[in-house]
């Protein structure tokens, strides 16, 4: 096993639900690079949803909560207000983050409360056998969209910024150094950070949406969809014409939930 | 001693209890355990959190609960069925949190101000699955506050979500409350240093102690069956039916202790009024009136709804003639009365539409069921 996986995976859980050629186990090795290089193992408290991705913070010997299908934001809340310097970090899939936790999501980006969120998307429900998603394209086929998906996509990382979040960034699994450096980043930031991840699932997106295509032709299709921030801000409108922004795409820094409350409660409070 | 509403004596029950958590949505008539909450809170360093929905702050609430705190939230009807899946979820992690329901009518968005009973299943059964909670079932405002310590105690001592099932009386009422703070509390149980398993019972049934998260101990809390360091079994019946039937036996197996009954004129009896939360008054009043005619009524009235004391109201039932059940529903204790009568006759009296009953219904179905003579 990896050093990384020595130290911090937790072996009786091991091995993983996740398919051959899944992206949700290059995520888990960025984020424990990301939790050694900041050396925060004992500080974590990990929420995972209901969902394929949902399981990555079960195999990571931290402290884990592994909850209910789109609620894992509000229980990071509560861990989260319990004690705010606690490296609140929840896992969570497209289905799981804005379709039946949607609301939570746009409440905690609102209340800028700081955790961290990790959406991995696969554009599909992975774990349920291939549904349509809320990040399904428009017109995809998918086992409960047979003649196409009718409805338009999330592009969740515009959610989360109009809903008030202070750190958005989109990476692929394809960017494993850069997703470490955004992990990093988020779990330093002082207030509700979001990382979108597109991932590839080959058992259900390669299969129904994509006509069989296996891991790598999944992962070399997400890399042609996607265009670095920096670059496309060189880009004609027609080049950008159904590109995928990739890179920290906001960071601001506004007063984080946790601190708003001492501040109001201290003086009349106490 | 102050004159407040029961809602009020809740809140206050909780702060004394230890409560330092409170996520809620507002709903009538529940609002005002948000609102006080709100006020009461972080004057004793607590957090208060208006979430979502009621979804939300249930889930808020055990994550709370694993954060280190004692939590609570608090709500009503509709609010109450969007709970379900995170009381579930708590009975399942053994997560101790404490809800309180002040009970409103039924179904739907029903009848938002005025009371009912209608509740008490659905706290017994609300989610999916086989589990076991705890309900307690004040009266007054007096036991609003008494029996909210009482919940967050039992909560503790049985890892377990309790219920506080009041109503729109008791919720709205205001009584005089003496708010000791002296009343005994429960604390939190720390887990032994050495070889601990977080779901590995004491030989008592029980979990050895909660340590929070971020204590170095690495805990894995899933909301699937699991083993006793919680990796999930969900792929293994006999593992997985080892799980569910000690959730359920480590309350099941304890109705003894967990039995609070309030029993008035029982000695000489034939005619028992079993009853509970706000119908417990004009019941003790129609008995109080009966005895006054001499006609030989009792009560038995149950301060823990849940788990139902079955053995001792059977014992009850074979010296009696008729067991009486006012309840504002359509009949839905009676059903665990009916389980365990034997030979006593028993009487429903449902009373529907958000009216509690009046003393003489009660006193006129004690008269009739005892003039009918013989069993
Ligand atoms: C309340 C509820 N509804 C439905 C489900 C079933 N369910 C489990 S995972 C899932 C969707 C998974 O998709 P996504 O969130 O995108 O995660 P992925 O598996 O693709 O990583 C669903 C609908 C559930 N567990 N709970």
């Amino acid at each position: 096993m990896h050093p990384l996986g020595e130290k911090y995976l937790r072996k009786h859980t091991l091995p993983t639900i996740f398919c051959p050629g899944c992206g949700d186990g290059t995520v888990l090795s960025a984020f424990l690079r990301a939790v050694d290089e900041l050396d925060i193992g004992e500080q974590l408290a990990l929420v995972g949803g209901i969902g394929c991705s949902g399981w990555i913070p079960v195999y990571v010997n931290a402290d884990t909560l592994h909850v209910l299908h789109g609620r894992a934001i509000p229980f990071a809340t509560g861990l989260k207000v319990t004690r705010p310097e606690r490296k609140v970090v929840v896992f969570t899939g497209d289905g799981d983050c804005l379709a039946i936790g949607g609301n939570h999501f746009i409440h905690a980006c609102r209340r800028n409360i700081g955790m961290t969120v990790v959406m991995l998307n696969n554009a599909i429900y992975g774990m349920t056998g291939g549904q349509v998603a809320p990040t399904s394209p428009y017109q995809a086929r998918t086992q409960t969209s047979p003649y196409g998906n009718p409805e338009m996509p999330f592009d969740a990382c515009r959610l989360a910024i109009a809903s008030g979040a202070t750190y958005v960034a989109r990476w692929t699994s394809g960017h494993p150094r850069q997703l470490t450096r955004a992990f990093k980043e988020a779990i330093l930031h002082p207030g509700f950070a979001f990382i979108e991840v597109l991932t590839q699932c080959p058992t259900q997106t390669g299969r129904y949406m994509k006509g069989g295509l296996d891991a790598p032709a999944l992962l070399k299709d997400i890399r042609a969809g996607v265009v670095g921030k920096e670059r496309a801000a060189s880009m004609s409108p027609e080049e950008l014409a159904g590109k995928v922004q990739i890179g920290t795409l906001h960071r601001e820094v506004r007063l984080e939930f946790t601190e708003a409350l001492r501040q109001l409660t201290e003086g009349d409070g106490k | 001693m102050r004159i407040i509403q029961g809602n009020e004596a809740c809140v206050e029950g909780a702060i004394v209890a230890g409560c330092r958590f409170f996520a809620g949505y507002p709903i009538t008539p529940a609002s005002e355990i948000a609102e006080l909450m709100s006020r009461r809170l972080p004057q004793v360093g607590g957090v208060f959190m208006q979430m979502e929905d009621e979804l939300a702050s249930v889930c808020a609430v055990i994550g709370a609960s694993w954060g280190g705190v004692k939590a609570c939230t608090a709500s009503s009807g509709p609010g109450i069925s969007l709970m379900q899946e995170g009381v579930g979820y708590a009975a399942e992690t053994e997560t101790p949190c404490v809800i309180i329901n002040v009970m409103r009518g039924g179904p739907a968005t029903g009848q938002p101000t005025l009371p009912s009973q209608q509740d008490i299943m659905q706290a017994r059964f609300g989610s999916h699955g086989d589990y076991e909670i705890i309900a307690v079932a004040p009266s007054s405002a007096q036991e609003a506050f008494d029996l909210t310590v009482k919940a967050f105690n039992l909560a503790e001592i049985y890892r377990v979500p309790v219920y506080v099932l009041s109503d729109e009386i008791v919720g709205h009422t205001r009584e005089k409350v003496l708010l000791d703070p002296g009343v005994e509390v429960i604390p939190r149980k720390r887990p032994p240093r050495e070889g601990y398993l977080p779901y590995r019972p004491g030989p008592d049934g029980l979990l050895p102690g909660m340590p929070a998260f971020n204590e170095g101990y690495r805990l894995l809390v899933d909301g699937q069956l699991h083993d006793e360091t919680g990796n999930r079994v969900g792929h293994d019946p006999e593992a997985s039916a080892r799980l569910v039937r000690r959730l359920c036996e480590k309350i099941t197996s304890r109705v003894d202790e967990l039995t609070d009954v309030e029993e008035l004129f029982l000695e000489d009896a034939q005619a028992v009024v079993v009853c509970y939360g706000s119908s417990a008054r004009p019941a003790l009043e129609a008995v109080y009136a009966a005895r006054e005619q001499g006609i030989p009524a009792g009560i038995f009235r149950l301060r823990v709804l849940f788990p139902f004391p079955a053995r001792r109201l059977a014992a009850l039932a074979r010296r009696v003639r008729a067991l009486l059940v006012p309840e504002m529903n359509v009949g839905k204790l009676v059903l665990e009365v009916e389980r365990v009568a034997g030979g006593a006759q028993v009487v429903s009296l449902p009373k529907l539409g958000g009216a509690l009953h009046t003393p003489e219904e009660i006193l006129d179905a004690i008269t009739s069921v005892l003039k009918e003579g013989g069993r």
